[in-house]
């Protein structure tokens, strides 16, 4: 996406923002860092905006929120969802915030391409659908949906929700993003599979604590897993119950406020699928609850946070009682 | 020096398994690596680096260190120990062997922490040259040669052989062992080793300077503005030191049970708000200086305690695995912009 640089010098120097959050340049091709640019000079010198700039950088703005006057963003659509949900969580106030909306084609990934066998990377260029990669050993191309970062992988919409103005076009949600299929594939699992899968995957997990540390629908200002007063407080997991727990529990807790931003897939070291444990809840509420997308608006509330006497009993659903059951 | 064929890796790993347990490096389903026990099924994995440190096996994650059992006649003690058997761990990279000597200084110095002693003592430590260093790797800069690694017993391969060094008496007792293993073509291994070289001129990181940190530089560095800027998009997660294989920090907790109590360790992280948490509060209070100690800590503290050697290895696993992508590189880098 050409011209993103240029806007942020331009809301700096024209005084729309008082700061630019962005992403600074690396070291080398995949690891831009998000940052919060003061003045044009810094721009110039440091931001960039390129192929491997997946970073949600909506939940920084709860911090910036308590900062005096307005911060510009770059928001592509996923990243507008979490932004909106937060704003209609009281965590960050519209009116502080200036989005510029950013089109986008999918953001790419070093471990796309170390999956692809692509080893050594030292430099890349855009080239249309395609990523042309000069690495140690070699010159290669890769085209654009190889070298997807996972979140990427099933897009669920282009949509920017909201902005105050946009760089390329806005697009629409994807209606066939397939993005549940491979949840209804571990449903149709027999119990001792899906449990088997969940515990293959959930033994890796160090309690980095990375996939909770990003979530934007992860705000609390002190988590309970943190809190050496709260009782339950655990660096490492005891045992396999409080391994699977921390997750499980995680998962309940924004569970209708998760908008499927999917970067706790993205920034977990182990490459457990968490994802797939949100976008079951949002594919039960979607069926028990009528379709929802957290994020997708201003108005309407969660569905697990608007009770209604029509609705099913949330345990047992599919047994119990409620008109959609 | 000795041999074997690659297509004959299987036995040489059946012959050390009967021995004793053998750690290789294997692949996982999601294409990861990680050392795991040897079986005749298991392959080994031949990309460069497992996910995790070797360091796991020597100071694992989560460790039982006592037991008890409180009755109306007192507190009974309960040993928890597991028992340590000798291991050999195969496929070890040139970061990671180093990594045992920095964790050596700090585990074996008085008091010996008898855990992580007993894995030590029992473990033969075989590495392997690595043949296509990554674009993230800059262990050179600490003086590591990635083309002739450190360990009991130093490994190359090509597309035919592995090729075998022992270096210590432990290597050498590995190595009598193994009858299989033939007479070994220095000058094959030579060329792995050249091969290496040429690749490692080539890595972007190569150049990294290390001049303005190290032993002596607390007061130069430590309130320097540039932490500000480089922690600010820090998420305070522990990913960075779980991956890593130097960092050695650890917290003992307890689970408790109706009327037992299991003391354990567990890894702990500087980026934590909870870490080094005391009566009197929280000593860094924000994730700058949480962010400042992880750094500080291996680029001047460790240095300062132990003869000027950094606690960095540059395996670059920060590199990658960094949610935000900030590490060790870009804070050595800015810091030193700053120094002229």
């Amino acid at each position: 996406m050409q011209g993103v640089k240029q806007k942020a010098l331009e809301l700096l120097t024209g005084g729309k923002a008082d700061r630019v959050l962005g992403w600074r340049r690396g070291e080398t091709f995949y690891d831009p860092t998000p940052g919060v640019f003061a003045s044009a000079e810094e721009v110039e010198r440091d931001f960039v905006f390129d192929a491997f700039c997946g970073a949600n950088l909506s939940k920084y703005l709860i911090a910036l929120d308590r900062a005096e006057g307005v911060t510009a963003v770059f928001l592509k659509p996923c990243d507008s969802y979490s932004l909106v949900q937060l704003i209609k969580e009281h965590r960050i106030h519209r009116e502080k915030v200036y989005i510029v909306g950013v089109a986008c084609e999918g953001m790419c990934g070093y471990d796309a391409l170390m999956k692809a066998g692509i080893e050594g990377v030292l430099s890349f260029e855009e080239e249309g659908d395609a990523l042309k990669v000069h690495t140690l050993y070699g010159d290669t191309v890769i085209a654009r949906k190889d070298a997807l970062l996972s979140k990427c992988e099933h897009c669920k919409s282009k949509r920017i929700v909201t902005y105050d103005e946009l760089l390329g076009e806005q697009g629409d949600e994807v209606a066939d993003s397939g993005r549940f299929d491979e949840v209804a594939r571990l449903e149709k699992m027999t119990p001792e599979d899906r449990f088997a899968f969940w515990q293959n995957e959930l033994s890796r997990c160090i309690r980095c604590n990375a996939c909770r540390n990003v979530c934007p629908a992860c705000s609390c200002e002190k988590c309970v897993f943190d809190n050496p007063d709260s009782g339950i407080r655990n660096k490492a997991a005891a045992d396999s119950f409080e391994e699977n727990m921390f997750h499980i529990i995680r998962a309940f807790h924004v569970a209708s406020r998760c908008t499927d931003c999917g970067e706790c897939t993205r920034v977990c070291p182990q490459r457990i699928p968490l994802h797939l444990l949100n976008r079951k809840f949002i594919k039960d509420i979607n069926e028990l609850y009528g379709e929802y997308q957290a994020g997708a608006d201003f108005d309407t509330r969660p569905a697990l946070l608007n009770f209604q006497t029509g609705d099913c009993e949330p345990s047992i659903v599919h047994v119990r009682g409620g008109e959609r059951a | 020096m000795k041999q074997i064929a690659l297509n004959r890796l299987d036995e040489l790993f059946a012959a050390i398994s009967a021995r004793q347990t053998l750690l290789i490096p294997q692949q996982l389903e999601n294409g990861d690596a990680e050392f795991r026990p040897w079986s005749a099924e298991a392959k080994l994995y031949t990309g460069l680096k497992t996910s995790r440190s070797a360091k796991d096996a020597f100071f694992p994650q989560v460790e039982n260190l006592v037991g008890f059992k409180v009755s109306e006649q007192g507190i009974e003690l309960m040993d928890t120990r597991d028992e340590v058997q000798p291991f050999t761990l195969f496929g070890v990279r040139g970061c990671d062997a180093r990594s045992f000597d920095i964790l050596d200084r700090v585990f074996l110095a008085e008091p010996v922490d008898t855990f992580y002693a007993d894995r030590r003592a029992a473990a033969t430590v075989v590495t392997l040259a690595c043949n296509r260093p990554e674009t993230t790797c800059f262990c050179q800069s600490f003086g590591i040669d990635p083309s002739r690694p450190a360990g009991d017993v130093t490994c190359w391969m090509d597309a035919e052989n592995l090729y075998w060094q022992p270096n210590t008496d432990k290597g050498r007792a590995l190595t009598e062992a193994l009858s299989l293993l033939e007479e070994g073509e220095e000058a094959r291994a030579k060329r792995v080793e050249e091969d290496i070289q040429a690749v490692l001129k080539r890595l972007p990181l190569k150049d990294l300077s290390l001049d303005h940190v190290g032993a002596g530089k607390t007061k130069a560095l430590f309130d320097r503005p540039e932490w500000a800027e480089l922690s600010e998009a820090c998420l305070g997660c522990g990913a960075c030191t779980f991956v890593c294989p130097t960092c050695q920090c650890y917290d003992i907790e307890e689970f408790k049970s109706g009327g037992s109590v299991r003391r354990f360790r567990c890894w702990d992280s500087c980026m934590y708000s909870d870490f080094t948490l005391m009566s009197a509060g929280q000593p860094r209070p924000t994730q700058t200086e949480r962010f400042r100690q992880r750094f500080m800590h291996k680029l001047v503290y460790y240095p300062d305690n132990q003869d000027g050697l950094f606690s960095c290895v540059g395996c670059g696993r920060c590199l990658v695995k960094c949610p935000i992508h900030m590490n060790i590189v870009k804070v050595i880098n800015a810091l030193k912009e700053g120094t002229a």
